[in-house]
């Protein structure tokens, strides 16, 4: 494992295109300009909040080509980050019901609705999806897959020892449990490159809609803000827990529509992980942590509620547009 | 006698939890490799993946407009 191949060399994303004043003032100040940033007023969920948003997050991922690495604690960019992170922090906890019972909340995840007329977007592409649009799906889902589980393992230093543990044992298993030809976010590149698509790191960010983009934005605010660890562990727990019976749909989709191994391999393999994770991240993680820090079950149910609400508004979108016959993606760059 | 003991947890709800790499053998003859730190195998016997669980043993609900 720790002899394979030399990899190609590292390189940074170029930066995206502006959406707005507010990602256009960030973007000139990662350019070296002045930070003159003025949020007020901006739509938490729009387009111009959230890619500027994903833009101060990159610092802290691969950064950008041609763009100082040091920027990353740059204190005039991160007052931006946080005047962002309050506005969609704000927006979220007013969208999203408050709740404490973090048990209810993993039941109600572990019922599996079945049936004809069930909604959502792997019930869409299993039943009569079209290539064009699992691959707008997996243009939509790079953004986080070609960095999975690195918004989490910003958290790991936050957690007490039991639940460090078990929450490493997931994270290891999305590295590809020490091969990298087995990571995750490897599997998914190379599922992309067989579905003909670039899967250079954040090629399709310029692509993808604010509701894209606001998915990852909360994992990367909520790994990066101790604060808000409780609030990434239940993020974590509903991919974990929800994500099984959804890779059993896109296999099935995959294998519909004549997709390649690679494209297969990659869910299928989280129809099995997962169904592990759902395991660890309950037992080991929610159980310990909350027996540990009991305050921490209202965050925990406001990181599931608040990753559920942003996933229905991007499937609200996708299954909008699809049903139009129009491109969920911005401009026509994927040649679909 | 291996060294240390290995867990076996079996759940509630669904599979037990065997730490790996285990091999497992089935009635048939056949064996099946489990490598994760943690591999769930099903003992519903719903898995499509017998004798990996695949959460087919989740309770259902079915919706109909
Ligand atoms: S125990 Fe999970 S599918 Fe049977
Ligand atoms: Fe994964
Ligand atoms: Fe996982």
């Amino acid at each position: 494992m720790l002899s394979a191949t030399v990899p190609p060399p590292v390189t940074s994303p170029s930066l995206p295109r502006p959406r707005g004043p507010v990602s256009a003032a960030v973007l000139d100040a990662l350019r070296g300009g002045p930070v003159r940033v003025d949020v007020s007023g901006a739509d938490p969920y729009g387009d111009d909040v959230q890619l500027a948003l994903h833009c101060c997050y990159e610092l802290h991922y691969r950064g950008f080509d041609g763009v100082d690495d040091d920027l990353e604690w740059d204190p005039a960019l991160l007052a931006v980050r946080g005047d962002l992170e309050r506005l969609f922090l704000a927006a979220l906890r007013a969208d999203v019901e408050a709740g404490a019972d973090v048990a209810a909340e993993v039941d109600a995840l572990l019922v599996e609705p079945v049936g004809p007329d069930v909604g959502g977007v792997s019930h869409h592409l299993r039943r009569d999806g079209e290539l064009w649009q699992l691959r707008e799906y997996v243009v939509h889902r790079s953004i986080y897959h070609l960095k999975e589980a690195d918004p989490q393992a910003w958290v790991i230093p936050r957690l007490p020892g039991p639940a460090k543990a078990a929450l490493v044992t997931v994270e290891h298993d999305e590295y590809g449990g020490g091969d990298p030809d087995r990571m995750h976010a490897r599997l998914f590149a190379d599922m992309m490159r067989e579905l003909g698509l670039d899967d250079s790191y954040g090629h399709y960010v310029d692509s993808v809609p604010a509701e894209t983009l606001a998915e990852v934005n909360l994992m990367s605010m909520c790994g990066l803000r101790r604060s808000l660890r409780g609030a990434l562990v239940g993020q974590f727990a509903a991919v974990e827990l929800t994500s099984s019976p959804g890779s059993q749909r896109l296999v099935r989709a995959m294998r519909r529509l004549g997709c390649g191994p690679a494209a297969i391999a990659f869910y299928d393999e989280h129809v099995e992980a997962d169904a592990v994770h759902e395991q660890i991240i309950r037992r080991g993680v929610l159980g310990p942590l909350l027996a540990a820090e009991p305050g921490l079950a209202a965050d925990v149910v406001f990181g599931i509620r608040a990753y559920l609400h942003l996933g229905d508004r991007l499937g609200e979108r996708l299954l909008d547009c699809w049903s139009r016959g129009a491109s969920s993606l911005r401009g026509d760059t994927v040649g679909a | 006698m291996p060294a240390e003991r290995r867990e076996v947890v079996l759940t509630e709800e669904g599979p037990v939890l065997v730490s790996g790499p285990v091999e497992i053998v089935l009635p048939d003859g056949r064996r099946v490799t489990a490598d994760r730190p943690v591999n769930a195998l099903c003992l519903c016997r719903r898995s499509r993946r017998y004798p990996i669980c695949d959460t087919s043993h989740r309770t259902r609900t079915r919706e109909d407009s």
